[in-house]
């Protein structure tokens, strides 16, 4: 399996009350040709900072503090900021949730897509207006021409969305980072764009880094899941290993609290507790204060990862011990 | 009533205000924070404001008697204040240089000669004590108006915006006509209309200061009327009056402040123009400005009065500038939502 | 949009009329035509002579419609029948017809505003860009402290000093003055054209700075960026374009400051133009000069607060007027 983007502890910094928090700590990523990792994580567990991290799009006062990642073989934590930017769009593309304001307001949406091209590659602006109206078409665009001179406002959200997806693929990147893509949509617009997700995914044999909190949006598109927790990937396996399988208590009691899966009349199982804020963890294992299943040793120590199979990993002190015996 | 004791009243009344507000920010928990941040970032201008408060307080206290009878005899029936006591019969004739022991032209000796630390005037008063009674003037001009316009523009901007309707018709109007007279236009011609005074003066620039904060109260207001916990009051039967006070008001404060201090900056240079255009305020930095434009030109040059008066305007609106900066960075709602 | 065009123009009459309105309330009844008779005439006129003036300068009837015979006989009515006719009449002070001196006046001051105002907002974008192109960084600081710094300066201190400065020590250009023929007309306008623009430049460039950065920290951004966009290119081609939206209507809103520029650069250096006419208006006690004045520059500035809102649609896309 050749891996297209390879994440090695990576850690990213941001300044806090009480000094600098890395609310990226260590974390390691794979991602196959052609594959979907589903990164998962509620609000505050800093898997949208870690793709901001890959691309080196960290705004200040956040810094990269550590880590490797490599594109296709290419280390780019390194490369000069001119060399990064020809990186971006064109080796690996980002997407992002807010389809509404990720669009510049005041030019037409065609542009936006002709600018993505001509950033990458050279031609006239009539070829790369051509292209552009091949890509609104691959995105399923209605009345294609006719939208590629509309403004933003005056399209709706999952268009959007389709316009936001059509300039990052414009360069061919080998890899797309999508960051909650369909959170701020409508149900059923979700269900359009996350079938236009694998489709393209399909046609053009690319890489699809899925942020999301959403674990029926993993079900959907996943074929391998990282679950994360405050900073550090706590699970990470295949998706019938992770969701069918699950190994951590922190990812069993994920799905446990999923509404679909409780029975009627039941009480909802929630996890007790809250996200601790970033700097604020607990001593040892950050999941300690809430797990069903912790013991000293998770107080004292941070567990390493444990191998459950070629493709399965989980970093628990309880599993360890499991596995042992 | 005598116009020192007016004087006296008012800078009571001011420092007593002054006090109660200190008690009541120093309650809340979210003001108490906003002043020591204030504190901990701008300590020097702070600083800076407080002395030409001080000093113009002192020159607002002011009293009759005391005064031995001597060359001035109007000093003795006249009420003086204590900047006013510190320099009495401290006057030369005519122009002198800073710690000069001479007379500027002529060569004259002074009757006070290498005492003046920043000359004199061209009737021999002192430019520090000129300059120190100008502060009193230039907090006047700025402080006291605000005082007076940021509430009329509040309860004209809140009533349009909460009430709407006829009233927010009228008031927009109202706005609309004043703001669209330039406005040193419209201070000149209420001031010429009005007479030339302080009190005219301090009209004219709460007029015309009034349109701009009113039409901020007004469209926040109107946005705060919308707001869904305001929309719970009205539908739970909560009195107007206690909804504008309760809700409304209080999410204007942090406006009111940053416009206070805005606006105080603003007024002292504009009253600085008005008194260029000789329709200004007796007595303050502006005027003496006025005064010493043609010693410029004089060979050779005569630059203590206008370095003086420039130079007090310039410290004083500085630190306001650089309060009123830090100001608005703390208490702009984003700020605020970043640090709880 | 011509139906928008069309409600402002015609809300903007109702404002015209409010503001001769306003005139007339504070020139005929705060203060009244005897005063001003007694101030051009001297406080010792006899009665007699009072009268005669009142009737030179049509002072002389009642002043509210209801107090005369006619309604047309009244200084209400004459007041917003010549000023909405343009027809002005004499100066209180020296019997001078006020339209004349207006047109006389007019070129001078378009020399010098026009020139300001257009140098004043490419210098000030061009600063405050460069400025938060560097944001973060120490000429990013050094920039805001030197605006505030400009800013607590007074416009007088400006012209006082840029006078002493250049005028007299440095000798580059004449102190003050004014002659209309084109080899000399830039000499006599360079000083106060560099003292205008440097007394302007510390606020604009603030502003303009704070918009930029608002505009910087915005998701577009942050999506162009990960296309592969650089800096320069972001702020040129993406920044500047939203940017120019709320720039333009703080300049509109700074045209009235380009009036009180102009009045006190006008009088300081000698240029006889509408600004020099109202500060002599005040100077001579003359009402009726400064009446006029003060139409004329609302006129103007509700004409100009018409033209932002319309440029202001035609800048943002998403501002449709109906």
């Amino acid at each position: 399996m050749s891996s297209v983007l390879e994440v090695e502890g990576l850690a990213t910094s941001f300044p806090m009350e009480r000094g600098r928090v890395a609310v990226v700590d260590g974390v390691d990523l794979c991602l196959a040709r052609g594959e979907t990792l589903a990164l998962v994580g509620e609000s505050g567990c800093g898997k949208s900072v870690t793709a901001l991290s890959i691309l080196r799009l960290v705004p200040k006062p956040g810094r990269i503090e550590a880590g490797r990642v490599r594109l296709g073989g290419r280390e780019i934590q390194g490369l000069p900021v001119t060399e990064m930017r020809r990186v971006r769009g064109r080796e690996i593309s980002m997407i992002f949730q807010e389809p509404q304001t990720s669009l510049n307001p005041v030019v037409r949406v065609g542009a936006q897509v002709v600018e993505a091209i001509r950033l990458h590659e050279r031609g006239s602006r009539e070829a790369a207006r051509a292209r552009a109206l091949e890509l609104f078409e691959r995105v399923r665009i209605p009345d294609a021409a006719e939208r590629l001179d509309a403004y933003p406002h005056e399209l709706s959200g999952g268009l959007k969305q389709r316009v936001v997806i059509a300039m990052a693929l414009a360069a061919h990147p080998k890899v797309l980072v999508a960051d909650e893509p369909t959170t701020a949509l409508d149900v059923t617009i979700q269900a359009q764009i996350l079938e236009l997700l694998r489709e393209l995914q399909r046609e053009l044999g690319m890489a699809i880094l899925l942020i999301t909190h959403d674990l029926g949006v993993v079900n959907e598109l996943a074929d391998r899941v990282a679950v994360m927790y405050a900073g550090r990937i706590v699970e990470a396996g295949t998706r019938a290993e992770v969701l069918g399988q699950p190994r951590h208590p922190y990812t069993q009691a994920l799905l446990r609290s999923m509404p679909a899966l409780a029975k009627r009349g039941e009480r909802l199982a929630e996890i007790p507790g809250t996200v601790p804020w970033p700097g604020n963890w607990p001593a040892g294992c950050r999941f300690s204060t809430r797990c069903p299943r912790v013991m000293d040793v998770c107080r004292a120590r941070e567990p390493e990862a444990t191998r459950l199979s070629p493709t399965h990993t989980a970093r628990c002190f309880a599993v360890a011990q499991e596995l042992a015996t | 009533m005598q116009a020192w004791l007016i004087s006296n009243l008012v800078a009571g009344a001011l420092f007593a205000g002054g006090i109660a507000l200190g008690v009541a920010v120093r309650r809340n928990r979210l003001w108490r924070e906003a002043t020591g941040e204030l504190a901990r970032r701008r300590p020097v201008a702070l600083g800076v404001i407080a002395l030409f408060v001080g000093v113009a307080l002192l020159d607002s206290v002011a009293w009759v008697g005391g005064v031995e009878a001597g060359e001035d005899v109007v000093a003795v029936l006249e009420a003086q204040s204590v900047i006013d006591r510190a320099f009495l019969g401290f006057q030369e004739k005519s122009y002198s240089a800073p710690f000069a022991s001479a007379e500027f032209y002529g060569g004259a000796r002074l009757a006070h000669p290498g005492r003046h630390p920043l000359g004199t005037d061209i009737l021999g008063r002192d430019v520090l004590y000129l300059t120190l009674k100008g502060a009193r003037v230039a907090l006047l001009i700025g402080g006291l108006t605000s005082l007076i316009t940021i509430p009329l523009a509040l309860l004209f901007g809140v009533s349009a915006g909460y009430f709407g309707g006829r009233i927010d018709d009228v008031v927009f109007f109202v706005m609309s006509t004043l703001a669209s007279m330039p406005g040193l236009l419209l201070l000149i011609a209420l001031i010429m209309a009005m007479g030339r005074s302080t009190l005219s003066v301090c009209i004219a620039l709460a007029v015309t200061g009034w349109v701009g904060f009113c039409r901020l109260a007004r469209g926040e207001t109107l946005k705060l009327r919308e707001l869904d916990y305001v929309q719970a009051a009205r539908a739970l039967g909560v009195s107007e009056p206690r909804i504008i006070l309760r809700h409304i008001l209080p999410n204007l404060m942090h406006l009111v402040v940053v416009t206070f201090v805005l606006m105080f900056s603003g007024l002292v240079l504009s009253e600085a123009i008005l008194s260029w255009l000789g329709i200004g305020v007796d007595g303050s930095w502006g005027q003496m400005i006025d005064r010493a434009r043609d010693e410029l030109s004089r060979d050779p040059i005569i630059w203590w009065n206008l370095s003086a008066a420039g130079a007090a305007l310039f410290v004083l609106l500085l630190a306001v500038n650089f309060v009123g900066d830090a100001v608005r960075d703390i208490l702009d709602p984003r700020t605020l939502r970043e640090n709880l | 949009m011509l139906a928008y065009v069309i409600r402002r123009l015609l809300y903007g009459a109702v404002v015209v009329l409010g503001v001769l309105l306003f005139l007339f309330v504070l020139f005929f009844t705060v203060t009244d035509p005897d005063d001003v008779a007694r101030r051009a005439l001297g406080e010792k006129a006899l009665p007699e002579v009072i009268e005669q003036w009142k009737a030179n300068h049509g002072y002389d009837k009642p002043l509210w419609p209801w107090q005369a015979e006619r309604a047309t006989e009244s200084l209400l009515y004459d007041h917003f029948r010549r000023m909405l006719s343009f027809d002005f009449g004499r100066s209180d002070a020296d019997d001078a017809p006020i339209a004349e001196r207006i047109r006389r006046g007019m070129g001078p001051s378009l020399s010098l505003t026009v020139p300001l105002f257009v140098l004043g907002l490419g210098v000030g974008l061009a600063l405050s860009l460069f400025v938060a192109f560097f944001r973060e960084t120490y000429i990013d600081r050094m920039g805001v402290f030197l605006c505030v710094l400009g800013m607590s300066v007074s416009i007088l201190l400006y012209i006082v000093g840029g006078q002493y400065a250049i005028g007299k020590l440095l000798r580059w250009f004449p102190i003050s003055g004014f002659d209309f023929t084109p080899e000399l007309l830039p000499r006599f306008l360079a000083l106060p054209l560099v003292v205008g623009l440097a007394a302007g430049f510390g606020s604009d460039v603030r502003f303009y700075r704070t918009v930029f950065l608002e505009e910087t920290n915005r998701d577009y951004v942050r999506t162009a960026r990960a296309k592969g966009c650089g800096e320069g290119r972001i702020m040129w081609g993406h920044v500047l374009r939203n940017a120019m939206i709320p720039i333009l209507t703080h300049t509109v809103l700074a045209i009235p400051f380009l009036f009180t520029g102009a009045l006190l650069l006008e009088s300081f250096f000698g240029i006889p133009g509408l600004g020099a006419i109202t500060v002599d208006a005040i100077q001579g006690n003359d009402f009726s000069t400064l009446r006029t004045m003060v139409y004329i520059g609302s006129l103007l500035f509700i004409l100009g607060q018409i033209l932002t809102d319309v440029s202001y649609s035609l800048a943002d896309p998403r501002v449709r007027l109906g």
